[in-house]
């Protein structure tokens, strides 16, 4: 992850998000520049699952977490930009209601619970965005490290972790629109969602809170701090040995890292227009991670290159051969790990790519 | 004795009663109160002729003649009722009137002539009929038909519908009331206990019995919903023990992480489904026998699949557990495509064999046949697995192979082997428990994902390496999860359990029952 690479990533990522604007926005639509506003609301969505990547990497290719619940952080981002834009619906339900939400007149709620007061305000809104997915990463992060759970039973939990947060989100009662989600979202911040001009600002903004994203994580792996996460990542006993303690720092970078995870999913909410319980599903996270591992783990730049590859493939492959898309995602699981370790970045290198292994490779259990 | 000795009296007195009506017929032609009286009349008279002609009343069938005569309409023609001879009705038949007093009198009045019926099962029916209805006027009637009956649990329901019908009507002595509380708290079920509620206008003793005995009932209750939700805690947690056993050995014992073990699971339930079809097109005399063929079938099955596995993915990634969580997660979707692709995407239709529906009573809790097998089953599997790692040269090595893998090989084992074979036993015993998550489940591709992380928190819960603190934890999940679900709702019991689960296993790292020594240590 040298420092040309990330400039190089930085370049192209804005580069291009400003030329699809640019293409969208002046020229006519049928023109032969013409970029359709469905690619740019696609382009969006890239983004910010490369947000959710580079989130991944960090823990995962820095801190040794393979957190198989980082779409939970990812969710509840979005859930809490869906609760503010429910709120600037307004009256213009199809139950014209002022005060409550379509789904909550449908359940006959009579008050708006206690939780959803605030949110009519965006600056509230997008602190939740950050509050929420930070906080209970520091309450699980801190039982999880404090105790020393590690690697696959880490994943494990956070895989409970994310499966318990589905099933609750598929309840009525809960408050968050059930089974069906938030959706039929009609304003941003006073700007009607829908229009051309939105959306590719929309995809702009992801695209620059994205590189100011791999800057921070690049400023935090590269720090004093980061030399320590490595240490933790590669022998996390004999760095505790060597006076440091370890859990501060991996509840430091994974707060962190669910808040990156959390903003990535305020972004993709307004520009896919829905947030259902399904992003809450164990299979989301998984994905999360395997479109870091293609792109190389531990690169931080092949996070985004892997998130916006493997998503291009699957919108391309779901549309000509659905049947096809699962077969090609699980090949690509079962390649990457067994014959491409250090992913695409690892190939291009010159270099002998291999990461730096989680545990000194050892037997199996004994 | 008191009970005896009031049957006695009754029975005395009803041929008594039975006399009173001289024509129990006559008041059919006539108003409504006429007809009701009539209807229950003819009920106790034990004439021939009154249940066609009340089951006739019922179906709108029978009719009036100007002379008063009545007539039931057949398919063929008429036939007197008085009589039951076919005859020719003598000018225009008038349908008889019914309104819903008549109405209620002919379900009365059919529930206790059902009560001399040849077939034991009407019978039971027509006093649960006369308990729910508490009719007093079904009392003679029911005293006849306790003097015949010799079926001790109809004589039972006998007695029950009696001494709710007496309680229910203001002749009975206070002898006779204390006596019919005291058969309605042996009873002890909720309809009892509502009965005994409510109760009016009984003399002060009475009321003080049935008060005492209402409350004696919901303690029986009390206990008898405790046993029912032990029970189907568990019958969960055989479900998640089943579930888990092959974990229990891939993960446990080995230490790999399978993510496609959900899959093995999925893959059992299609070779059910397979056979299934099979046997319905070729030896269609066996079906009942399909379960159980499919059984070694599914573990035949699973287990190749499972060899296979290991030999193509998992032993290139020993010693990198996070690698092996991904490549067996991309399997997983793989297995599942690919049974999409072959079966289609739609839930399959497993049939239940006969011996498996159906249910039975125990005292206050039912037993249902299926629910019953499946515990059965997870025990026998269980045992089973023990028993090949305990007493089989196969166990012995795998044994071997896992406590010390050097030395195991420096014995002479074939450790990659004995790898494959673990592995294939495993991924066997999922097989297995798909057949029986076939049962209760719907046999669909997703079959294996909605059991993949419960059979994980088992394992891990029980502490890994471990198959008693697997069965231990599989069944406690179970029953916390069925107590639970009364007071919070399936899903978030659901959610309550799982939420526990990861503070345990931040408390307790390794499980409830951590393995000791060096070997903790690799």
């Amino acid at each position: 992850m040298s420092r040309l690479s990330i400039s190089v990533t930085l370049a192209l990522v804005l580069g291009i998000a400003l030329v699809m604007a640019v293409l969208n926005l002046a020229l006519p639509e049928g023109a032969a520049l013409h970029v359709p506003t469905y690619a740019v609301s696609l382009a969006g969505k890239y983004l910010s699952y490369a947000m959710l990547a580079v989130a991944v990497d960090l823990v995962w290719g820095f801190a040794g977490i393979l957190s198989l619940g980082h779409a939970a952080f990812f969710a509840l981002g979005g859930y809490a930009m869906g609760m503010y834009l429910m709120r600037q619906i307004g009256t213009r339900g199809v139950y014209g209601n002022a005060l409550l939400p379509d789904f909550m007149v449908f359940l006959n709620w009579k008050s708006l619970p206690w939780y959803w007061h605030g949110f009519d305000n965006a600056g509230f809104a997008i602190l939740m965005v950050l509050v929420v997915p930070g906080l209970l990463a520091l309450v699980f992060g801190w039982l999880a490290f404090r105790s020393r759970v590690t690697g696959v039973y880490l994943s494990i939990i956070t895989q409970a972790l994310t499966y318990a947060l589905l099933l609750a989100f598929f309840r009525n009662d809960m408050g968050f629109g059930g089974n069906n989600g938030l959706t039929d979202f009609k304003d941003m911040f006073a700007i009607p969602l829908h229009a051309d001009a939105t959306r590719s600002g929309l995809m702009v903004a992801t695209a620059v809170l994205l590189c100011a994203e791999l800057l921070v994580a690049r400023y935090v792996v590269t720090s004093r701090f980061g030399k320590v996460l490595i240490a933790v990542r590669d022998t996390e006993s004999r760095t505790r040995f060597l006076g440091y303690r370890p859990e501060a720092y991996k509840l430091f970078v994974f707060v962190l890292s669910a808040v990156m995870a959390g903003i990535g999913g305020a972004l993709y909410v307004p520009q896919v227009g829905i947030i259902n319980p399904g992003e809450f599903s164990p299979a989301n996270s998984i994905e999360a991670v395997i479109w870091v591992a293609v792109g190389g783990r531990g690169t931080l730049v092949g996070a985004v290159l892997g998130a916006v590859l493997v998503n291009f493939g699957k919108t391309i492959l779901t549309g000509a051969l659905p049947e096809l898309w699962l077969f090609a995602l699980g090949a690509l699981f079962i390649l990457v790990t067994l014959l491409l370790p250090g992913g695409i970045l690892g190939l291009l290198s010159r270099r002998r790519a291999r990461p730096a292994p989680t545990t000194p490779a050892t037997e199996p259990a004994e | 004795m008191i009970l005896l000795r009031i049957l006695l009296l009754l029975l005395a007195l009803a041929p008594a009663l039975a006399r009173a009506e001289d024509d129990p017929f006559a008041g059919l032609a006539g108003s409504y109160d006429d007809i009701s009286n009539a209807v229950a009349a003819l009920a106790v008279s034990g004439n021939a002729q009154a249940e066609p002609a009340i089951a006739a009343l019922q179906a709108g069938r029978l009719f009036v003649a100007p002379d008063n005569s009545l007539w039931i309409k057949r398919d063929g023609g008429a036939v007197n009722a008085r009589t039951g001879a076919p005859g020719e009705p003598p000018g225009a038949l008038k349908p008889v009137r019914q309104n819903n007093a008549v109405r209620r009198a002919t379900e009365a009045a059919m529930g206790s002539l059902t009560l001399f019926s040849a077939d034991p099962a009407v019978r039971a029916k027509a006093a649960a009929a006369i308990f729910e209805q508490r009719d007093t006027a079904a009392i003679p009637a029911l005293d006849r038909a306790l003097a015949k009956e010799t079926n001790p649990a109809i004589r039972t329901a006998m007695q029950q519908a009696r001494a709710a019908a007496l309680l229910s009507g203001n002749a009975a002595s206070e002898a006779d009331r204390l006596a019919a509380v005291e058969v309605l708290r042996a009873r002890g079920d909720m309809a009892a206990s509502n009965l005994l509620e409510s109760l009016s206008g009984q003399p002060k003793a009475v009321a003080a019995a049935a008060a005492t005995a209402e409350a004696s009932i919901a303690r029986m209750q009390q206990m008898w919903s405790l046993a029912q939700g032990v029970f189907y805690g568990l019958s969960l947690g055989s479900v998640l023990l089943l579930a888990a056993a092959g974990l229990a050995i891939t993960f446990g014992v080995m230490g790999v992480i399978n993510m496609a073990h959900g899959e093995m699971v999925m893959l059992g339930a299609y070779t059910t489904f397979v056979v299934q079809q099979a046997m319905q097109t070729y030896l269609p005399s066996l079906f009942g026998a399909s379960l159980i063929v499919a059984i070694p079938l599914a573990f035949i099955v699973s287990g190749v699949v499972g060899i296979a596995i290991e030999r193509l993915l998992i032993r290139f990634l020993y010693g990198r557990p996070l690698e092996t969580l991904l490549a067996t997660w991309g399997l997983s979707l793989t297995l599942q495509q690919a049974v999409r692709s072959i079966f289609g995407a739609s839930n399959r239709d497993v049939s239940t064999p006969g011996w498996m529906s159906g249910a039975d009573q125990f005292g206050g809790i039912t037993i249902t046949y299926n629910r019953l097998s499946i515990i059965v089953f997870a025990a026998l599997v269980m045992a089973a697995l023990m028993a090949v790692l305990r007493y089989t040269p196969l166990g012995l090595q795998m044994r071997a192979v896992t406590q010390n893998r050097r030395m195991a090989a420096a014995m002479g084992i074939r450790t990659p082997w004995i790898d494959a074979l673990t592995f294939g036993l495993g991924s066997g015993v999922a097989g297995m428990a798909g057949v029986a998550l076939s049962q209760i489940d719907n046999v669909s591709p997703n079959l294996g994902q909605g059991y993949i992380i419960d059979s994980f928190m088992v394992v891990v819960f029980g502490g890994v390496g471990n198959l008693w603190g697997t069965v231990v934890s599989a069944l406690m999940l179970g029953i916390v999860n069925k107590f639970l679900e009364p007071l919070a709702g399936a899903v978030l019991a659901k959610i309550l359990v799982l939420v526990l689960l990861i503070l345990f296993i931040q408390r307790k790292p390794r499980g409830l029952f951590p393995l000791k020594g060096r070997a903790v240590e690799a």
